[in-house]
């Protein structure tokens, strides 16, 4: 294969586009603007941990299936620790997103970034609300007998039915994870691509 | 030369100022730490909620003249499900947003017949019952005004309807045999054996409980237990959960506006609200390209707080 | 209603506890994640991150 063959490759041509990009060091930085210097920074990271410890809790229950923390002690415990990681979650989300906001951090080419992280929330409410009605409990009767009236009047309740159990479990814990994990992944690589957005300035001309 | 005109709410100038030692993965090694143990503080001190769930048994045992008089609503068509709409059936038009009927143009997608799903159906799934039996039959033989008939003389009737010694008891003259229909069907409810058929009218496996779910939200005794708990849409229930648990917080604004007129007393309350919050949501998602609303931050000043550090450094030089 | 927590030091399993203003009803549980969420921005904002030698001697 001569050498402009291999240049030729969309494999070469992705990961030279890719480490062009976002080469390993700005990937995995070292560095941070010396303004990065307030704990407001940290809620991100935070939602990401939660996030984690969500999906690992959640993988625990799958173990042994939808009934099982009804019927055992442990399994009790791993459906807390799922529910307290969901409201640390949306604790966390919800302090970014205002620290996010008086920063204006969608300045200087980051409006993608603002946007991926706004559709995260909303996927991250609806993934939510899949749980609440899976529970298998009064809960789940009382949400999904609720949500289907506002669901139903879009529409949309034709297709995505609140009062199949199994359908709901399902978009919780295959469709909805998949989403949100793929947009908060591409949420946290604009970040690194555009970088941390700077301080406000003022009385600032650009001569272009 | 030609100058641009800065947009402090939507530009940056480069940064040329200095960079610091910065360990993103320790932080991140920290904050899954932190995070890890404080969830497992929160399960063991707090634990979580498991109200259990409640089936047609329970209900028709706690509360056996809503069931038979929520079992006569299907068989008369006044029940929430008889006359919802789609996707369930075409029993009214439904909710309209403006001109739009949505689910009306969808369609009843997940057909539901009050009558036959939730009361021939299941009877029919009774053995040994020569008496039922020939009440189906009459039923199933007999004309559309003929039923019609004996619906409304069992409902006229039923304002007197009480439940002594495991019978559904009601003085109902020309009724036919719809006194017998709903006096079996909540001793089936009673037995647990309702609960059951309701489920596997679609086969052995199922996991859809849309059927009994609909059958429990169109009687009084779930709302009762759900207004215990101040779950109802009245209450912003939408943001409660059972017992003192802290519930869905995030859901503040979408229950905010049910509490408020108009949608507190329209009968389209779902959709208007579903179509604000949507209104809503698109303008959080495009805030950088809203003017005024991606103003807020640069006023306010809060960033002062946030960088007062790079703030007071470039006072000092 | 049974309920079953044998994990749970303080099951908050009791009826809950509601603060009611004009037409607004909040469970004293959602006001104290609110309240919390408030209070943990303000601090976020408030409180002086570590390493600002380190950034004073790289500016």
């Amino acid at each position: 294969m001569s050498y402009s063959e291999i240049e030729r490759q969309w494999t070469t041509r992705l990961r030279r586009r890719f480490v062009h990009l976002l080469p390993p060091e700005k990937l995995l930085p070292d560095t941070q603007p010396t303004y990065v210097s307030s704990w407001i920074y940290v809620f991100g990271v935070t939602t990401l941990s939660a996030l984690m410890v969500v999906i690992a809790s959640g993988c625990l229950l799958a173990i042994r299936g939808p009934q099982w923390w009804h019927t055992s002690s442990v399994g009790h415990f791993v459906n807390s620790l799922h529910l307290w990681s969901v409201e640390i979650f949306f604790f966390a989300m919800v302090v970014h997103l205002w620290g996010k906001y008086f920063m204006a951090a969608w300045r200087g080419g980051r409006a993608m970034t603002w946007m991926t992280g706004v559709v995260t929330f909303l996927v991250s409410i609806a993934t939510a609300f899949t749980g609440y009605v899976s529970q298998s409990n009064f809960d789940s009767q009382w949400i999904s007998t609720q949500a289907k009236d506002g669901i139903n009047a879009t529409g949309a309740g034709a297709y995505f039915n609140v009062l199949n159990m199994g359908q709901m479990l399902m978009w919780h814990i295959v469709l909805l994870p998949l989403v949100a994990v793929l947009l908060t992944a591409l949420h946290v690589l604009l970040v690194r691509v555009k970088g941390v957005v700077p301080p406000f300035e003022e009385h600032v001309e650009v001569n272009a | 030369m030609r100058t641009k005109k800065f947009r402090p709410d939507v530009d940056v100038a480069p940064w040329k100022g200095g960079y610091s030692p910065y360990d993103i993965v320790k932080e991140a090694t920290i904050a899954v730490i932190v995070v890890a143990l404080l969830t497992v503080v929160l399960a063991v001190v707090f634990g979580s909620p498991d109200e259990h769930a409640i089936t047609i048994k329970t209900w028709s045992n706690a509360a056996p003249v809503d069931f038979a008089v929520t079992a006569l609503s299907e068989l008369n068509g006044t029940s929430g499900v008889a006359k919802y709409g789609a996707p369930y059936n075409t029993g009214s038009s439904g909710q309209a947003l403006g001109p739009l009927t949505l689910a009306k143009w969808v369609g009843p997608r997940i057909p539901v017949n009050t009558v036959a799903d939730f009361i021939i159906d299941p009877l029919k799934a009774l053995p040994n019952q020569p008496l039922l039996t020939q009440s189906l039959k009459q039923w199933s033989s007999a004309s559309p005004s003929a039923r019609s008939s004996w619906v409304a003389n069992y409902t006229t009737a039923s304002s007197n309807i009480s439940f002594a010694q495991g019978q559904v008891v009601i003085n109902a003259p020309s009724a036919g045999p719809v006194p017998l229909m709903i006096n079996d069907l909540t001793e089936m409810a009673r037995s647990g054996a309702l609960d059951q058929a309701l489920v596997t009218q679609a086969g052995f496996y199922t996991t859809d409980y849309t059927l009994p779910l609909l059958f429990l939200a169109d009687g009084s005794y779930l709302a009762n237990q759900a207004e215990r708990q101040h779950l109802t849409g009245d209450r912003w229930g939408m943001m409660n959960e059972t017992g003192n648990y802290p519930g869905q917080a995030w859901l503040w604004l979408y229950t905010f506006w049910y509490q408020v007129p108009p949608f507190s007393h329209s009968g389209n309350a779902d959709v208007l609200v579903w179509g604000l919050m949507m209104v809503l949501s698109v303008g959080l998602l495009l805030t950088p390209f809203i003017p005024g609303l991606r103003s807020i931050p640069r006023l306010t000043r809060v960033y002062r707080v946030i960088w007062r550090e790079h703030y007071q450094s470039l006072e000092k030089s | 209603m049974t309920f079953i927590n044998l994990a749970a030091i303080f099951p908050l399993t009791t009826l809950g506890h509601y603060i009611h203003w004009h037409f607004i009803e909040i469970s004293v549980a959602n006001l104290i994640v609110i309240v919390l969420m408030v209070i943990t921005f303000i601090a976020a904002l408030v409180f002086p991150f570590p390493g600002r030698r380190r950034r004073r001697d790289n500016r």
